[in-house]
């Protein structure tokens, strides 16, 4: 899965083709090793109609600020706006994953 | 997945489940373990797993959750990442429901675990991930240089207070009474920590916020004064919850939710068995919870054998 840094968030995320799914983590974080399957099961269910990537709050400090990720794993939804259009603060079965996806416009 | 009928399906892949699937498998039955999420439960969420037998530096939560699920599935075991929407457990072959497919079982082993305990105060839930964990070790890096409450007084909440107190500038630990339950191990290291503040006798009736929390209302049970701690953070370690609504009305639960069951393992319905923390038991720790797994497949074994 791709890793976002600041130097690409606005390429691959802001101005993406497709919905982009953010997943915050770090690698200390137990529950995100824990939700990170899901994530992988989703990207492949989904295949083009989806782009999640990761972003690593140790290295992308100033990303998780600006979009105040104070827990982790956060799960933000990107649609092509400056500002996430949902964000989850937790774990999530892959069919909650997909149900929050389609409240959210991704089918 | 082949939709075959298997001699026991696990629903849950903490310690408890994958050590039942690992006997199963070891005893020649066709086993399957159904989790959510990667593996390991609660246990999984925990940094050093240091009560665990047989690793003298500690082991990583995750690392030992993982070795488990190789280790049983060495033998043959099979698992599905899936969550259980429903079960039929009174008919043979038992079924579970997930929402793409429906597998069938002669027995079922119940490891469904337990969650942490909410405060249930109203903003409570809003504020999840703006100011308000219920995980320590997830989250304590965002409070670095900050103020955390955190409310509870055993284990979990003494441990999360040893290891916030390292990161923030002030943790205050509330606590209903006046002392606390934690075992031996954790005070001396707690008593050597000097930004540690203990509010005795005492409940949280309010989180305050604004957009994030900004802090705690805090009420005395001796004599019901209030008092304000201002606070970035709210860690909430107040024990755990089982996690058996999706067994309620078929599994016979006790009147805080746990199953039952005794040493055997044994529900009140014939083939179906509860291990680990959803199991009414002295002691939840992953050393009880893999015996209890162990067990559990000695007695789906002899239930099948009957059958």
């Amino acid at each position: 899965m791709m890793m976002v840094t600041k130097a690409n968030f606005e390429q691959e995320v802001l101005n993406a083709k497709t919905p982009v799914l953010v997943d915050f983590f770090a690698n200390w974080c137990m529950p995100c090793k824990m939700f990170a399957p899901v994530l992988d099961e989703v990207a492949e269910t989904y295949g083009n109609r989806l782009k999640i990537v990761k972003v690593d709050i140790d290295e992308a400090v100033e990303l998780a600020q600006k979009y105040r990720v104070m827990s982790i794993p956060t799960i933000k939804l990107f649609t092509g706006e400056a500002e996430p259009r949902a964000t989850f603060v937790g774990a999530m079965s892959q069919e909650e994953l997909e149900e929050w996806l389609a409240e959210n416009g991704v089918e | 997945m082949e939709n075959n009928c298997f001699d026991v399906i696990i629903i849950g892949g903490g310690p408890a489940g994958y050590t039942a699937a690992l006997y199963a498998a070891r005893a020649n039955l066709t086993a399957m373990v159904i989790e959510k999420f990667a593996p390991g439960g609660q246990m999984a969420t925990t940094e050093i797993v240091e009560n665990y037998p047989g690793f003298v530096e500690g082991i990583n939560g995750f690392e030992l959750g993982m070795q488990m699920k190789k280790g049983a599935e060495r033998f043959g075991v099979k698992t599905k990442l899936a969550e259980v929407k429903s079960v039929e457990l009174d008919q043979n072959p038992k079924l579970i429901h997930t929402s793409k497919d429906t597998f069938q079982a002669k027995t079922i082993i119940l490891a469904l675990g337990a969650y942490p305990r909410e405060l249930g105060l109203p903003n409570e839930r809003n504020l999840r991930g703006r100011g308000v964990s219920y995980c320590a070790t997830c989250d304590g890096m965002f409070y670095k240089d900050k103020t955390v409450v955190i409310v509870g007084g055993g284990n979990t909440a003494v441990a999360d207070a040893i290891f916030l107190a390292k990161i923030c500038k002030k943790v205050y630990l509330v606590h209903r009474r006046d002392e606390l339950r934690a075992s031996k191990t954790y005070m001396e290291s707690l008593e050597k920590t000097a930004n540690i503040e203990f509010v005795w006798s005492s409940e949280v009736v309010e989180i305050l916020a604004d957009e994030f929390v900004t802090g705690v209302k805090v009420k005395s049970r001796k004599d019901d004064s209030i008092r304000m701690l201002a606070c970035d953070g709210i860690f909430v370690a107040i024990g755990n919850v089982p996690n058996t609504e999706l067994i309620k009305g078929q599994v016979e639960l006790d009147e805080s939710g746990y199953v039952p069951a005794d040493e055997t393992t044994r529900t009140n319905i014939p083939g179906v068995f509860a291990v680990g923390d959803m199991r009414s038991k002295p002691l939840r720790q992953i050393v009880t919870a893999v015996a209890d797994g162990a067990v559990a497949s000695k007695y789906a074994e002899e239930y099948i054998d009957s059958m």
